[in-house]
C-alpha cells in the first residue's frame, strides 16, 4: 500500500518525503538496473523484438504474481498458485482446445473452487498456508489426470493473443501495464478499500458491518481469476501443456509481492510494485546469463538479488521511522 | 552398408580438411541443459566440455558455451533459450525439461534462423532437430542376445526402472516386443528397481524365495550389480545379468568373468551424446542435409572390450564416449 498512500501523504505534508518516493521507486530503479545492466552487455536486447524476447515470459508470472497480491491482501498466503495456473495450463491445451465448452466450463468450476477454498478458510478459520499447500498437490494431480504426458495443444487464438505484434510497444509492456493500471484501480477504488481493509483491521471492519466473507470469497474468486488467466497466458506461449510447468511461479509469486513493497500482513500490498517485481524476478534469471555467471552461483544469485533489495527496503523503513 | 559407411567417411575427411572449417569458424552454438544434479548430466557437461574446447580451438566453430539453468524447470529453461536467442547463436543444442513446453521458445528460435537441435529429452517441435535414444530397442536388444546365449529360452525376471517415467515405458515395451519374438523366453516377475542399485537388491531379494530357476535378468542399467548381490545373498546361482554401463556392474562383471568365465553384456547411453548433438549442429550450420530425427547408437560393452571400458569409467560413474564429427556424420548418413 505504501505507493497508494504516498500521494494523498505528499499532499498532507505538502512536499514530498524522500525517502517514501525512494521506496515507492525501489522495485521499478531495481527493474531499471537489470535492464541496463543487459542492455549494456548485449545491446540487441534494447529493440522491439529484444524485448518481447526477455520480457514474454513474464506476463504468466504477471498474472500469477497478481493473484498472490489478492491472497497476500487478506493475510493469507497462497502456496498452490504455481499448480493451479498449470492445471489451468492443462486445461486450456486439452479440453478448451478440443471441446471449447467444456473447457470453459472447466475453468470456470477451477475459478469456483478457489472461492469455495476462500469461503472454508473464513468460515473454519483454516491456515490459509495449510489448506494451499494441500490444494497444491490437487491441483497438480488433477493437470496429471488430465494431461499424463506432456503435449496437448493451444488453442490457435490464445497463440494470437501472445504472439501479436503491436505497433511501437512491445506485447509484453503493453500487457504489463494495463494489468499494474487495472488492479491499481480495483484496489484503490472503495471497494478495493473494503478488501484491503479486511486484511488491514479485519475486527474493525467487521464490526463496522462488512462481510469478512464477501471480503475474503472476493479476493480469493480474484485470484483465481488471474491464476486462471495465467495459465492461458503460459500456454499460449509455450504452445503445448505441460501439468508441472508453472510449480516454480508459486515462491516466484510470494517474492514478486513482496519485492514489489508489499507487506505479508496487515493489507498492504501495491499491485504497480508487484508488477514490477514479478518482471525483475523474470530477469534475473536473464540478468545472470548475460553476465555469464556459472548456473551453479544462479540460484544463490537470484536469492542474494532478492535479499540486496529486501535489505534496501528496509533501510529506507528504518530511515523513516527516525524521521 | 559397408559402401555407405565408407562413403560417409570419405564425405567426412572431405569435410574436415575442406569447407566446413571454412564455414563454421564464426558461428556459435550454444547447450541450455536443463538439468545437472547426477553423475550422468555431469559426464555430459563434461564431455561437451572438452570436445567443443578442442573444436573451438581449432575453429571449427567460434563459441559453444553450455548453460544450465538454476532449477529443472520448464519456463526457466523457455526463458533461457530466448536470451540466448538474443544473444546471437546461431544454432542451440538443448536437453530438455519438457517434450512440449519448450516448443513456444524454441519456435521463437527458428523463426529467428537458429538452428535448435534437441537431444536425450527431446522438443516436439517439428522445426527443431531431433537426436533421440530408441528405448525400445534398448530393451530388444537385451532379449535378442540372450536368445543368441540360449536357443532353448528360459525363466527370465525383469527390474524395471521408476514408475510412471515415460523411459521405463519404453524399454519394458521394447522387451515385452523382444520376448514376443522370441516366446521361449517367459518373464516369470517383474520388480521396480527405480535405477538404482540399492532399491534393486531389495525389490530382487524380496521375489527371490518364491520364484523358479531363472535364466537371465533384463534390467535397465544401474540395477545390476544390486541384483547379482541378491542373487548371492540367498545363496541362488546367479544368472546371466544384462549390465547398464554403470562402473560398479562392470567392475563386478570382470571379478566374475576373471573368477569363472562369466559372459554377459552391457547397454546404455553414453553422456557423450550431447557431443554427437554438437556435431549435428555443426553440420547443419554447415549447410548440410540432415534428417529431422535421429536415432542415438548404444553404447555396449562386450566380453572382449569390458576391461579397456572399465579402464575408461570413473569410479561411480558411467561408461562414456565422446563423439567426432565423423561418428556424427554416420549417424546422419544411417538414417538418410
Amino acid at each position: 500500500m505504501s505507493a497508494v498512500i504516498l500521494p494523498a501523504a505528499a499532499r498532507r505534508s505538502g512536499r514530498i518525503d524522500p525517502v517514501r518516493l525512494l521506496r515507492a521507486l525501489l522495485p521499478a530503479l531495481a527493474l531499471a538496473l537489470m535492464l541496463g545492466v543487459i542492455f549494456s552487455q548485449q545491446p540487441r536486447a534494447m529493440s522491439y523484438v529484444g524485448l518481447t524476447l526477455l520480457l514474454n515470459l513474464s506476463i504468466p508470472v504477471i498474472l500469477a504474481t497478481l493473484a498472490q497480491l489478492c491472497v497476500i491482501t487478506v493475510n493469507d498466503l497462497d502456496l498452490s498458485v504455481g499448480s493451479f495456473v498449470g492445471l489451468c495450463a492443462c486445461i486450456a491445451a486439452t479440453l478448451l482446445k478440443d471441446t471449447p465448452l467444456l473447457g470453459v466450463v472447466a475453468l470456470a468450476a477451477a475459478i469456483a473452487a478457489y472461492a469455495l477454498v476462500g469461503a472454508l478458510i473464513q468460515w473454519r478459520d483454516l491456515p490459509s498456508i495449510v489448506v494451499t499447500l494441500g490444494l497444491s498437490f490437487i491441483w497438480t494431480g488433477i493437470a496429471v489426470l488430465i494431461l499424463p504426458t506432456p503435449g496437448g495443444r493451444a488453442p490457435e487464438y490464445l497463440t494470437a493473443i501472445m504472439k501479436w505484434k503491436p505497433d511501437f510497444v512491445p506485447l509484453p509492456i503493453l500487457y504489463a501495464v494495463a494489468l499494474a493500471l487495472i488492479l491499481h484501480w480495483v484496489m484503490r477504488s472503495s471497494f478495493g478499500t473494503m478488501l484491503r481493509g479486511a486484511g488491514g483491521n479485519p475486527k474493525a471492519m467487521g464490526n463496522a458491518g462488512w462481510s469478512l466473507l464477501r471480503a475474503r470469497v472476493t479476493l480469493y474468486l480474484m485470484a483465481g481469476g488471474l491464476g486462471a488467466l495465467s495459465g492461458l497466458a503460459l500456454v499460449g506461449l509455450t504452445t503445448s501443456g505441460d501439468a508441472n510447468m508453472a510449480l516454480r511461479y508459486t515462491l516466484m509469486s510470494i517474492a514478486g509481492v513482496i519485492l514489489g513493497g508489499g507487506e505479508f500482513t496487515g493489507g498492504r500490498v501495491n499491485p504497480i510494485g508487484a508488477v514490477l517485481g514479478a518482471m525483475t524476478l523474470t530477469l534475473a534469471g536473464s540478468f545472470l546469463t548475460f553476465m555469464h555467471i556459472p548456473p551453479d552461483w544462479q540460484i544463490g544469485a537470484q536469492g542474494a538479488i532478492l535479499i540486496i533489495v529486501l535489505a534496501l527496503r528496509a533501510v529506507l523503513n528504518r530511515a523513516e521511522e527516525r524521521s | 552398408m559397408k559402401i555407405r559407411i565408407v562413403l560417409a567417411a570419405v564425405i567426412a575427411t572431405t569435410c574436415l580438411t575442406g569447407v566446413a572449417l571454412a564455414d563454421t569458424s564464426s558461428k556459435k552454438i550454444a547447450l541450455s541443459n536443463n538439468y545437472a544434479g547426477n553423475s550422468w548430466r555431469q559426464a555430459m557437461l563434461k564431455s561437451w566440455g572438452t570436445v567443443t574446447s578442442k573444436a573451438v580451438a581449432d575453429k571449427v566453430v567460434a563459441d559453444a558455451s553450455a548453460f544450465t539453468t538454476a532449477e529443472n524447470q520448464a519456463t526457466e529453461q523457455a526463458a533461457q533459450i530466448q536470451n540466448l536467442i538474443l544473444q546471437g547463436y546461431d544454432a542451440i543444442v538443448i536437453n530438455a525439461a519438457s517434450p512440449t513446453a519448450l516448443n513456444g521458445a524454441v519456435k521463437e528460435a527458428c523463426d529467428a534462423g537458429v538452428t535448435v537441435v534437441s537431444f536425450d529429452g527431446i522438443v516436439t517441435e517439428p522445426c527443431a532437430w531431433r537426436v533421440a535414444v530408441d528405448f525400445q530397442k534398448m530393451g530388444a536388444i537385451q532379449v535378442d542376445y540372450l536368445a543368441e546365449r540360449f536357443p532353448d529360452g528360459g525363466n527370465l525376471l525383469e527390474i524395471r526402472g521408476l514408475a510412471g517415467v515415460f523411459v521405463d515405458d519404453e524399454i519394458h515395451k521394447g522387451i515385452e516386443e523382444g520376448v514376443k519374438k522370441h516366446p521361449k523366453f517367459k518373464i516369470v516377475s517383474s520388480v521396480h528397481g527405480d535405477w538404482a542399485q540399492e532399491v534393486a537388491q531389495k525389490a530382487v531379494a524380496g521375489v527371490l524365495p518364491t520364484l523358479p530357476p531363472i535364466k537371465a535378468v533384463v534390467t535397465q542399467g544401474g540395477d545390476g550389480y544390486g541384483a547379482a548381490q541378491a542373487f548371492k545373498g540367498a545363496g541362488r546361482e546367479v544368472p546371466i545379468i544384462i549390465m547398464g554401463n554403470r562402473q560398479d556392474e562392470l567392475l563386478w562383471w570382470k571379478d566374475q568373468k576373471e573368477a569363472s568365465g562369466y559372459e554377459t553384456m552391457s547397454v546404455s547411453i553414453a553422456p557423450g551424446v550431447g557431443t554427437l548433438a554438437f556435431w549435428v549442429a555443426q553440420q547443419i550450420l554447415d549447410g548440410k542435409q540432415v534428417p529431422k530425427d535421429l536415432i542415438v547408437p548404444f553404447l555396449s560393452v562386450e566380453q572382449n572390450n569390458l576391461e579397456e571400458r572399465l579402464k575408461q569409467t570413473e569410479k561411480g560413474g558411467v561408461t562414456n564416449v565422446e563423439y567426432s564429427l565423423n561418428d556424427a556424420q554416420a549417424v546422419i548418413a544411417g538414417t538418410k
